[in-house]
């Protein structure tokens, strides 16, 4: 067991919390990405295109 | 495939699209080999076990600057070249550089208290650093408060070169005032300070959030190309005349 000795609660805090804010910019992320397409396909499906006739979220 | 290539937004989300899930792995990999090695690096002979606090703290320090340095060249890509990415690439990396630069304060504090015997203290360094945390904010602002994506961009990118100046402060406050912060132990003249029992930690902790920001900055700047799609899509839809029965 790895000892981090009297100030343990300072190293593991930076850490959770590095972990934590990393976490959450990847879940924002990702979740924006979902509603912006959810919302792009919702258009497409309305009848919305683009001009060249491709779709909004191909990505191809 | 060359920059100008890259100015085709569609070519961009389909080159991000092929490589955002390679570059996730890379940064998961080498996430988990530097945490392993900073789990195994000695204590220091002075600050004993704390000094791992700096393998999370100095990456993010360093890449609070870098952010700033990234989106300070894609100002200029939209002041000078026009480049249509340019902008896209400075909003999405604000709130990224905003993260990072949390982290490097709250980190550095965390670290300070044992150390230093204090959270916070007014010296160049940490004044300048939460400085730039608060001019992140305000670009994160002035993005929202403006709605047209492209009067945004110029005011955002004039912003960002002015402060860039803030960034060599940053770095050489330590060598300009006296400070509590320490002087830069890692890239200076004459080598690394470190030995290499604490300098391969950090420098593959470095590497791999270095390539955690082109990950995220990469998907977020493909958010920000699908949302100015759907913003262009909702204009055209509202301009559309309307049936009447």
């Amino acid at each position: 067991m790895m000892s981090l000795g009297p100030y343990a609660s300072f190293i593991i805090t930076s850490y959770v919390l590095v972990a934590a804010v990393v976490l959450l910019l990847i879940i924002w992320i990702a979740i924006d990405h979902r509603r912006v397409r959810a919302r792009l396909h919702a258009l497409e499906q309305a009848g919305m295109g683009r001009r060249s006739g491709r779709g909004t979220t191909d990505l191809k | 495939m060359t920059l100008t290539e890259l100015a085709n937004p569609t070519r961009f989300l389909s080159l991000a699209t092929r490589i955002l899930p390679w570059l996730a792995m890379l940064t998961g990999l080498l996430l988990v080999i530097g945490l392993y090695q900073a789990a195994l690096a000695p204590d220091d002979y002075q600050q004993g076990a704390t000094v791992k606090i700096m393998f999370i703290h100095v990456p993010n320090a360093w890449l609070a600057m870098f952010v700033w340095g990234v989106m300070s060249v894609a100002s200029l890509g939209t002041l000078v070249w026009r480049h249509p990415l340019a902008d896209v690439a400075a909003k999405a990396a604000a709130p990224i550089g905003a993260a990072f630069t949390f982290l490097a304060l709250v980190t550095g504090s965390l670290w300070g208290r044992p150390m230093w015997g204090t959270y916070w203290e007014w010296d160049a360094r940490l004044t300048s650093v939460l400085i730039l945390f608060l001019m992140y904010l305000g670009l994160i602002a002035l993005w929202r408060a403006v709605e047209d994506p492209s009067r945004a961009a110029r005011a955002a990118a004039v912003l960002t070169l002015v402060g860039a100046i803030n960034i060599p402060i940053i770095k050489f406050s330590v060598d300009w005032w006296n400070t509590l912060h320490q002087p830069a132990s890692v890239i200076r003249m004459g080598g690394s300070a470190l030995d290499k029992s604490f300098l391969y930690p950090l420098l593959i902790m470095a590497v791999a959030f270095s390539l955690l920001f082109v990950t995220l900055h990469l998907a977020a700047m493909r958010n920000e190309i699908l949302r100015r799609r759907l913003r262009s899509l909702q204009m055209l839809q509202a301009s559309k005349p309307v049936a009447l029965p």
